[in-house]
C-alpha cells in the first residue's frame, strides 16, 4: 500500500529533483488549523465541552459562588435563590462542589491515565524491542494482573494500602497500565521489525534511542487516541472506587461520592443526584467524539 | 480447446480523450492527460513509462474503475461498444470477472489467505451463474494444467502460503481466466518475482492468453518484459502518450527522444578492475535459524578496497542471511568475517562503535529503511554527531554537502520521506550510509524497488562514489543486468551454497555452472523471440525442468 501511494507521488516530482521547484511546506500549526476547520461537528462539540471543563477546573475558585467545603444552609435545599442547584445533605452549596468536583476529579484521572501511559508505554516498547525472556516475562506478568478483575482487585489493593489520594493514582495507574502495555507493544512490534530500526541497531544506537526516537513517533497516534479512551475509563473508575466510599475521600468534592451522599433524593423523584452523573457522562462522550475524529484522521482513510 | 473463433481485427476496447484526475490536500489534480487507446480482439497491448506515468490508472480505467480518491473527468472506454463511463456499478460488476478481469501486482496481497485457492478461483464463476461448482473445478484444474502448475488435481486445494509466488501468481492468471473473458488486465505481474520465477509465469501467460484469444493489456515498467508479451507497445509519461507502434517497430526505432532513453537504460557498464587489497574476508561461514535447517554453508568470499562484489542468487539462497551475518545481526555457527585482516567479533554488541562506523548497509525498501516521523535533517545528521561528534553548523554544513554527493538540492533538509519519491529516498540512504565515512557498504538489492530510469540513476550514483571515496560494495541482487553494470567480481549463491565465484568477465562467458548458465538465460532480453527461443531450447534440453524445479522450491 505505501508502495502505491509513494509510485503516484512520483510523477509529481522527477527523479533527479534536485534542480526543480519545491513545493512550499506547511508549517505544523497551518496543518493543525486546516484539520480543525474539516472536524465534523461531533468533533467540535467534543473539543467544546472539553474546552469548557478545562476552564471550570482551572477557574474553580472564581466560577465557584461558595468555597468548596463551606456549610451556606440547610441540608436538602432546593433549587433556586440562592443556591442555583440546592444544597447536599450537610448543606454544601452543589454547584460550586460540582465546580470544585470538575478539578478533583479530571486531575487526578489526568495523572492516573499519563502515569498508566508512562509504565505501559515504555515497557510495551522495552517488550517489543527485546523479544525473548524479556518480552515473555513481561508480557505473562501483564496476562497475570489482567486475569483479576480490575475493579475488585483494585478495592482489595485500596483496602490494603489506605485510600491516599496517591495510592488511588499509583493503583489504578498500574492497573490500566496493562492495557496501554497490550496495545503499545502490538504496535511497536510493527514498527520494530522495519529496516529503519535494523539500520539504528547497525548503528549502535542505545536502546532508549531506538524506543524514542524511532519507534515511539510512529506509534503516537494510536496511543494519542488510546489515552482519550483511556481517560474515560479511569474517569469512570475513579468515580465508581468514590461511589463505593474507597476513592476520594470526603471531604474533597468529587462527582462519584457526590452521586453517592445524594443518592437517596432520587427516591423522591428529586433529580440533584443525576447532575454529577451527567458530568461525567458528557465528558466521557466528549472525549470519544474526539477520539473518533482523530482516530478517523489518522487512519488515512478517505470518506 | 479453443474457446473463441479467432476473431482478431474487431475492436474490443476503444478508449477516447481519457482524463482522469486524483485528489490530494482537497485539489484535484491530473493524473492522466487526454489519453486514447485502441485494442483489438486477441491481442496484447504493453503499457511502459516510469512509476507515477499513470500506467495502473489507465489499467483500471479500461474497466471503467477509479481508485478511491481519483475519478474520470473526461472521456469515455468503450467496452465492445458498451460506453463504460457513468455505467452504473450493477452493470459494471456483471462484466467485472466474466468479461473483463484484473492480475494484480502482488498475487500474495491479493488472495485471500484464508480459503483455499480452488474455493476463490471458483468465486468469480459462481458470482456470476455461468457454471456450477462442479463444473468450475474441472476449469480450474484445466487452467491449472494449461498453465503447467505441478499437481493440478490437487493444488487447489492448498491454501495461498503453501504455494510459490511464482505459483500464486499463476493461480491469479487461472483465476482471471475462469470465465474465459475478452480482455485481462496484467498490472505488473512478474515485478515481484526473481529472474528464474518470472520466466516461467512469463511463459504460462504468454501461452494461455495466445490460447484463448484473449486480449490483454500487459502493464510493466520492464521493456525486455513488454517486449515478450506484447503485439504493440504504448509509451507514457506522465499522463501522456509519448509514442505507440508495434513492437518489433518500437523496438527498432523508437522515435521519440524520451522512448530512447528508456531503451538505453541498460547500457551502463563499468569496466572491471584488479584487485589486491582485501579489506572484508569471510572465511568458512555456516549459519542456521534456530538449531534447525543449514541457511548459510560453508561461504567464502573476499571483497577488495574500493571494489564492487556482486552477490547474485534467487529469492532463499541465503543473500540476505549472509549481510546479516557479515553486519553482525546474526552470528555464525561456524566460521569467521575478518576486516583489513582482523577477526570481527561475531555479535553487533561486541564490535566497537568503530568498527560499526566502518560498514554501513542499504537496503531493498527505501520505504521502510528511513524513519517517516524524521526528517532528512536528522536522518543524515544523527550518524555525523554519533560517529564522529559533529553538531550545529559543523553538522549542517555537512549534510548540505552529502545532500550535493548524492545530487539533490539543499533544500531538501527538512522534508520527511513521505515527501520524497522512491528514488530520493533511496538517494537519502545513501547519504546516511556515507555520513559514517564507512569503508565498505552494503548494499541489499538497492535498486529492485525502483523503476528502471530511476535506477540507473542510482547505479550511476554508487558508481561515481566509489571512484570519488574508493569506498567497496558488497552488491546483493537478483538481478544480472545490474550486475554486468557495475560489479568486478562475481559469487553466484545457490540455497545457501557458493555455486561459482570469480571476476566478472569470466563468470559471463561460457562455459557456465549449470545454475548461473539457468540464471543468466531467464534474463529478459529486448528482442520479441527471445522467450519462445528459450523455452525451444529449455524444452530440448530436457522439459524444462531444472527452472521447475526450483520454481517449487
Amino acid at each position: 500500500m505505501t508502495l502505491l501511494q509513494d509510485n503516484s507521488r512520483e510523477g509529481a516530482m522527477p527523479a533527479v529533483a534536485g534542480t526543480t521547484a519545491l513545493p512550499p511546506r506547511r508549517s505544523w500549526r497551518e496543518s493543525l488549523l486546516r484539520d480543525m476547520k474539516h472536524a465534523p461537528l461531533s468533533a467540535w462539540f467534543g473539543m467544546a465541552v472539553i474546552a469548557a471543563y478545562v476552564v471550570v477546573a482551572v477557574f474553580a475558585p472564581l466560577l465557584a459562588p461558595y468555597a468548596e467545603n463551606e456549610l451556606v444552609g440547610a441540608q436538602y435545599e432546593p433549587w433556586g435563590d440562592p443556591f442555583f442547584f440546592g444544597t447536599d445533605q450537610l448543606g454544601r452549596d452543589l454547584l460550586s462542589r460540582l465546580i470544585y468536583g470538575a478539578r478533583n476529579t479530571i486531575g487526578i484521572a489526568l495523572m492516573t491515565t499519563a502515569l498508566s501511559f508512562t509504565i505501559g508505554g515504555m515497557l510495551g516498547m522495552l517488550a517489543a524491542v527485546l523479544p525473548g525472556w524479556v518480552d515473555q516475562s513481561l508480557s505473562r506478568f501483564v496476562d497475570v494482573l489482567m486475569a483479576i478483575p480490575q475493579l475488585i482487585f483494585a478495592l482489595v489493593l485500596l483496602s490494603i494500602f489506605g485510600s491516599s489520594i496517591i495510592n488511588l493514582i499509583l493503583i489504578i495507574a498500574v492497573l490500566d497500565s496493562t492495557r496501554v502495555f497490550r496495545l503499545t507493544r502490538a504496535v511497536a512490534l510493527n514498527i520494530a521489525v522495519l529496516d529503519f530500526v535494523e539500520a539504528a541497531k547497525l548503528q549502535g544506537e542505545k536502546l532508549t534511542w531506538i524506543m524514542i526516537r524511532e519507534i515511539l513517533p510512529n506509534i503516537l497516534p494510536p496511543l494519542v487516541a488510546e489515552f482519550g479512551l483511556r481517560f474515560c475509563f479511569v474517569f469512570l473508575t475513579i468515580s465508581a472506587l468514590s461511589f463505593l466510599g474507597l476513592g476520594i475521600q470526603p471531604p474533597t468534592a468529587d462527582w462519584g461520592s457526590m452521586l453517592r451522599e445524594n443518592s437517596t433524593l432520587i427516591n423522591y423523584g428529586d433529580v440533584t443526584p443525576l447532575l454529577p452523573a451527567g458530568a461525567i457522562a458528557l465528558l466521557t462522550v466528549a472525549v470519544n467524539f474526539v477520539v473518533d475524529w482523530f482516530l478517523h484522521k489518522t487512519s488515512g482513510l478517505k470518506d | 480447446m479453443t474457446a473463441k473463433p479467432n476473431s482478431a481485427g474487431d475492436r474490443l476496447l476503444e478508449i477516447r480523450g481519457l482524463r482522469i484526475e486524483g485528489q490530494s490536500e482537497d485539489r484535484w489534480h491530473q493524473i492522466v492527460k487526454g489519453v486514447d487507446l485502441d485494442l483489438n480482439r486477441g491481442e496484447v497491448l504493453g503499457l511502459i513509462g516510469e512509476s507515477g506515468a499513470g500506467k495502473s490508472t489507465i489499467g483500471l480505467a479500461a474497466m471503467g474503475y477509479a481508485r478511491p480518491g481519483c475519478r474520470i473527468s473526461a472521456g469515455s472506454v468503450k467496452f465492445d461498444g458498451l460506453e463504460l463511463v457513468g455505467l452504473a456499478e450493477a452493470k459494471k460488476r456483471t462484466l467485472w470477472g466474466s468479461r473483463i478481469s484484473y492480475v494484480a501486482q502482488s498475487a500474495a496481497a491479493s488472495f485471500n489467505p484464508a480459503h483455499r485457492l480452488i474455493e476463490q478461483f471458483s468465486e468469480v464463476p459462481l458470482e456470476h451463474k455461468v457454471m456450477g461448482a462442479d463444473e468450475a473445478k474441472t476449469r480450474a484444474i484445466d487452467l491449472f494444467r494449461r498453465l503447467r502448475l505441478p499437481n493440478p488435481e490437487t493444488i487447489g486445494m492448498r491454501y495461498p502460503h503453501q504455494v510459490s509466488g511464482g505459483q500464486l501468481q499463476r493461480a491469479m492468471t487461472a483465476m482471471a481466466m475462469s470465465c474465459t473473458p475478452d480482455l485481462i488486465i496484467f498490472d505488473e505481474p512478474t515485478t515481484a518475482l526473481d529472474v528464474t520465477t518470472q520466466i516461467e509465469v512469463l511463459a504460462a501467460i504468454k501461452n494461455i492468453v495466445r490460447q484463448f484469444n484473449t486480449a490483454a493489456i500487459y502493464i510493466t515498467h520492464d521493456l525486455a518484459v513488454v517486449a515478450q508479451m506484447a503485439d504493440r507497445i504504448m509509451v507514457l509519461r506522465y499522463g501522456e502518450t509519448v509514442e505507440e507502434a508495434p513492437t518489433a517497430e518500437m523496438l527498432a526505432h523508437p522515435k521519440q527522444a524520451y522512448t530512447r532513453t528508456l531503451w538505453a537504460v541498460r547500457s551502463l557498464h563499468k569496466p572491471e578492475e584488479p584487485a589486491d587489497d582485501m579489506l572484508l574476508r569471510v572465511e568458512g561461514v555456516e549459519a542456521s535459524y534456530g538449531n534447525s535447517i543449514k541457511v548459510l554453508d560453508g561461504i567464502d568470499l573476499a571483497v577488495p578496497r574500493g571494489r564492487t562484489v556482486a552477490l547474485v542468487g534467487e529469492s532463499g539462497s541465503g543473500k540476505s542471511t549472509l549481510a546479516r551475518v557479515i553486519t553482525g545481526l546474526l552470528p555464525p555457527s561456524k566460521g569467521q568475517v575478518l576486516f583489513e585482516g582482523k577477526p570481527l567479533p561475531p555479535a553487533l554488541k561486541q564490535r566497537s562503535k568503530d568498527m560499526l562506523r566502518r560498514m554501513q548497509m542499504i537496503y531493498q525498501m527505501p520505504d521502510t529503511a528511513l524513519n517517516p516521523r524524521r526528517r532528512v535533517r536528522d536522518i543524515i545528521g544523527r550518524p555525523l554527531r554519533h560517529y564522529l561528534g559533529l553538531r550545529g553548523a559543523v553538522q549542517e554544513k555537512r549534510i548540505v554537502e552529502l545532500l550535493e554527493m548524492i545530487e539533490l538540492d539543499h533544500r531538501f533538509i527538512d522534508r520527511l520521506p513521505g515527501e520524497l519519491s522512491g528514488g530520493q529516498k533511496q538517494r537519502v540512504c545513501i547519504a546516511r550510509a556515507l555520513a559514517a565515512k564507512p569503508d565498505l557498504i552494503i548494499c541489499d538489492e538497492v535498486t529492485s524497488a525502483l523503476d528502471q530510469i530511476v535506477a540507473e540513476g542510482i547505479l550511476k550514483l554508487l558508481l561515481r562514489l566509489q571512484k570519488e571515496l574508493n569506498v567497496s560494495y558488497l552488491y546483493i541482487t537478483h538481478d544480472l543486468a545490474t550486475v554486468k553494470a557495475i560489479a568486478d567480481w562475481i559469487v553466484v549463491m545457490h540455497q545457501g551454497r557458493i555455486v561459482q565465484q570469480g571476476p566478472k568477465q569470466a563468470v559471463l562467458t561460457p562455459p557456465h555452472h549449470a545454475y548461473t548458465e539457468l540464471l543468466l538465460s531467464s534474463v529478459p532480453e529486448m528482442d520479441p523471440a527471445w522467450l519462445d527461443g528459450v523455452l525451444a531450447r529449455r524444452g530440448a534440453a530436457g522439459g524444462g525442468a531444472p527452472a521447475e524445479a526450483s520454481a517449487a522450491s
